[in-house]
């Protein structure tokens, strides 16, 4: 459906690497995550994609589509939400809708379908304009407008940026039902824990691809063995266990470190040694990797 | 040592017109204390922030922020707290040691103090080849651990930091806490909000906001007992799933 290939996009005369050599397949019917913190290149990615910016070298295909040669065509198969909100502030919410169904030649009744589960939460405010729209409501009705045309790709730049932990989830279903209507779906996000959502996601640092795969192969393909080490004493346990010889690596995670040590480590010997330092709530076990500790070792060990 | 309230609210209130956004708040925070602040969009943590910085007069009830009135000291309270979002915190467009000069200057350090805070802070965050480099030309995750550093070059009591670790990579996310609990061992008061369910549970204690009042506040190990959660993610699910207001 969408193919990239060695895609490389610089800014300020080529100073600024935003996208080095970037290859990607996506697969039509995926709800495919590009996850990666912000300067990563994920809205670089997107606008090459929605020909909105042309890359430095390289080729993109969409839906068997050239976006330098075809980009009008392209244009019509798409929808997209950028990460910035951009819809009419001061049109109504119909307004609104009923301005981008017009430039893509068609009219809300027509597609008005695929669209009725996110309106119908906004519809008693379709006289109010975009502008005076809660947060929530604003993103319910930019997504209704990426979508009036009935595109094949959508492509949504950090839809849940900013936005709480409850509103992310309820994001994220619609997303789901969205998928199920045949949609091709490239969302991006800064939240790692959205990973697990995604068919397919690709993990992207300073303009690089660092894994392209399913959530859980990433996870499988961790490099060695992930133990959570606990106490309610946390900083304290961090730096003592940074002083570990045996220590490969340590990130705090919430309540837990997070932490890998050499093959040859004595677990049994590290909890008593903690204990005798003043860690009597010491708690050391493996655990199954998130996304975030694969993306951080794919990070390190890329340096 | 006797534990100290540099934050102490009591019932405070502010409404806009018939819309409640902070609904008789009560609540202290001690000094040292990483206090998170947590709340769904639109239920009411900017406002609650606003009153606590002395930027917005409160509509009733009482607090005290930093030893001073948030009625009639909100000049004394500015003065005695440091402040960053991801949003605002340095000029793009001055140099790194230009913004620590700038915010210096605003808060009244001499020009000596200046000095020795710009070297005592380009060393601490090995920031000195980069001392004449303009901040739009940073990095995010520096410019956000030299926004917080700057934010405390007054040495204030608290500081308040709005979703301070926004977008930043996870590796640069977990070195900013590592300042955060520098910070809190010398003294100084966070007051954080984030939306991100791991770093609350870097907090010593946590508020949760729903629709302008407090539902919960308690230690994240608490809190997690208490709702049967096995992480805050859970917790603030439970809690603010019903939450009628918006952003």
């Amino acid at each position: 459906m969408i193919t990239f290939s060695n895609i490389k996009k610089t800014y300020l005369k080529g100073t600024v690497l935003a996208l080095d050599d970037v290859s990607l397949d996506i697969n039509k019917g995926q709800l495919f995550g590009l996850i990666g913190p912000d300067g990563a290149g994920k809205t670089t990615l997107f606008r090459i994609l929605t020909t909105l910016l042309l890359p430095d070298s390289g080729t993109a295909i969409v839906n068997g589509l050239d976006i330098i040669t075809d980009y009008k065509k392209i244009r019509d198969s798409i929808g997209y939400m950028p990460g910035k909100f951009s819809l009419y502030q001061d049109l109504s919410v119909e307004e609104n809708l009923h301005f981008f169904a017009t430039i893509f030649n068609t009219t809300i009744e027509e597609n008005y379908e695929l669209i009725k589960d996110i309106y119908i939460q906004i519809e008693p405010f379709k006289n109010r304009r975009a502008g005076k729209l809660s947060g929530g409501m604003k993103q319910k009705l930019a997504l209704c407008c990426a979508l009036i045309h009935n595109p094949e790709i959508l492509i949504l730049d950090e839809p849940t940026t900013g936005v709480d932990a409850v509103s992310r989830k309820e994001f994220w279903e619609m997303l789901k039902r969205l998928k199920l209507k045949g949609l091709t779906i490239l969302v991006s996000t800064p939240y790692m824990d959205e990973a697990n959502l995604c068919d397919q996601i690709a993990l992207i640092q300073n303009g690089k691809i660092l894994s392209v795969d399913e959530p859980h192969k990433i996870v499988s393909n961790f490099d060695g063995k992930l133990y959570s080490v606990k106490s309610a004493k946390i900083f304290q346990l961090m730096t003592l266990l940074k002083s570990y010889p045996d220590l490969k690596s340590c990130f705090a995670f919430g309540d837990a470190l997070h932490a890998t040590f050499l093959e040859t480590t004595n677990y049994e010997e590290l909890a008593q040694n903690l204990l005798k330092k003043g860690f009597e709530d010491i708690e050391i076990k493996e655990i199954t990797p998130s996304i975030e500790d694969c993306f951080i070792q794919l990070v390190n060990s890329n340096k | 040592m006797m534990e100290v309230d540099v934050i102490r609210t009591e019932n405070l209130t502010k409404k806009f017109g018939n819309f409640i956004a902070a609904n008789e708040l009560t609540f202290n925070v001690k000094k040292g204390e990483i206090f998170g602040f947590l709340g769904a969009n639109g239920a009411g943590k900017t406002t609650a922030m606003r009153m606590l910085c002395g930027l917005l007069e409160p509509s009733s009830g009482k607090g005290m922020v930093a030893g001073y009135d948030i009625y009639t000291q909100r000049d004394d309270i500015k003065k005695n707290i440091g402040y960053m979002s991801q949003k605002f915190s340095l000029y793009d467009d001055l140099t790194v040691r230009e913004n620590i000069r700038f915010y210096g200057g605003i808060y009244g350090l001499s020009r000596k103090e200046i000095a020795a805070k710009t070297a005592e802070l380009l060393t601490e965050l090995q920031l000195e080849k980069e001392a004449k480099v303009l901040v739009s030309q940073l990095p995010l995750g520096w410019k956000q651990k030299l926004a917080f550093s700057i934010a405390i070059v007054h040495d204030p009591q608290i500081v308040f930091l709005d979703e301070p670790t926004g977008g930043v990579d996870p590796v640069t996310r977990r070195q900013f806490w590592d300042l955060i609990y520098h910070a809190s061992a010398r003294g100084v008061t966070i007051f954080v909000t984030t939306h991100y369910m791991d770093e609350a549970e870097y907090c010593n204690r946590v508020s949760i906001m729903v629709d302008g009042v407090i539902a919960a506040l308690d230690s994240p190990a608490n809190l997690k007992l208490k709702y049967g959660a096995n992480n805050m993610d859970e917790v603030f699910y439970q809690l603010a799933r019903n939450a009628t207001r918006g952003e």
